[in-house]
């Protein structure tokens, strides 16, 4: 269910993987590569991560969710190296009997990600290349 | 005492290369070990405010002191934030 991959993500395949039949609810959130980061045009992204340890905080994360809300199943699948523009770099499904509980997971889900999981993003443009760090 | 050192984005960039093993000496902090780094890479320095490290996988303090054998991450700020 937790994943640091450099193969194109599905949606499709996130869904079908956390679908269950008890379950009257299923959340998705895909991060996408923009165009535009910061007043300027993104040619390509390169992302990079600490996969052991993404996959760790992944786990953490879960268990989080699970302490808050009663849900069936939980996908994260992030994906590194070069990423065009309109590319889905982060995909989370979690599925639960009801829809707040999903929506609310999947949202906290990606929130965490972003705080906790150590996956780094390099926006290559016409003028350089920079790293992005949190809060930017 | 032996540790692994995986530096990551930047750090990366900064220093050269994503792994490092070191030798140090028996209570080594987390700490000592950046020193190590700081005082060999200025621009590594620069950033320390923001630096993230983990040992053995798990985020860690720099009070915390090394055994042999540990594996430590430099982890500079996240990808993401604000805009995505």
């Amino acid at each position: 269910m937790f994943e640091v991959t450099e193969k194109p993500l599905s949606v499709a395949e996130a869904v079908s993987a956390v679908s269950k039949r008890t379950c009257g609810a299923l959340a998705t959130f895909t991060g996408v590569v923009r165009e535009f980061s910061r007043g300027k045009q993104v040619s390509y992204l390169e992302y990079e991560a600490y996969p052991e340890m993404a996959i760790a905080k992944m786990r953490q994360i879960e268990q989080e969710i699970r302490d808050k809300w009663e849900i069936e199943q939980i996908l994260i699948h992030h994906r590194i190296g070069h990423l065009e523009i309109g590319e889905a770099s982060v995909v989370i499904a979690v599925s639960a009997p009801h829809r707040r509980q999903a929506l609310e997971a999947c949202a906290y889900a990606i929130e965490r990600l972003k705080q906790i999981v150590p996956v780094w993003k390099k926006e290559v443009s016409s003028d350089g290349s920079f790293w992005i760090g949190m809060g930017s | 005492m032996q540790v692994q050192v995986k530096l990551f984005a930047a750090a990366r960039d900064i220093v050269g290369q994503g792994e490092v093993s070191l030798q140090l000496t028996e209570g080594s902090t987390v700490g000592d070990l950046m020193e190590h780094f700081f005082t060999r890479y200025p621009q590594l320095k620069a950033m320390a405010g923001s630096l993230l490290l983990a040992v053995n996988r798990e985020f860690a303090e720099r009070t915390v002191k090394l055994q042999e054998g540990d594996e430590v991450g430099v982890i500079p700020p996240v990808s993401g934030g604000g805009h995505v």
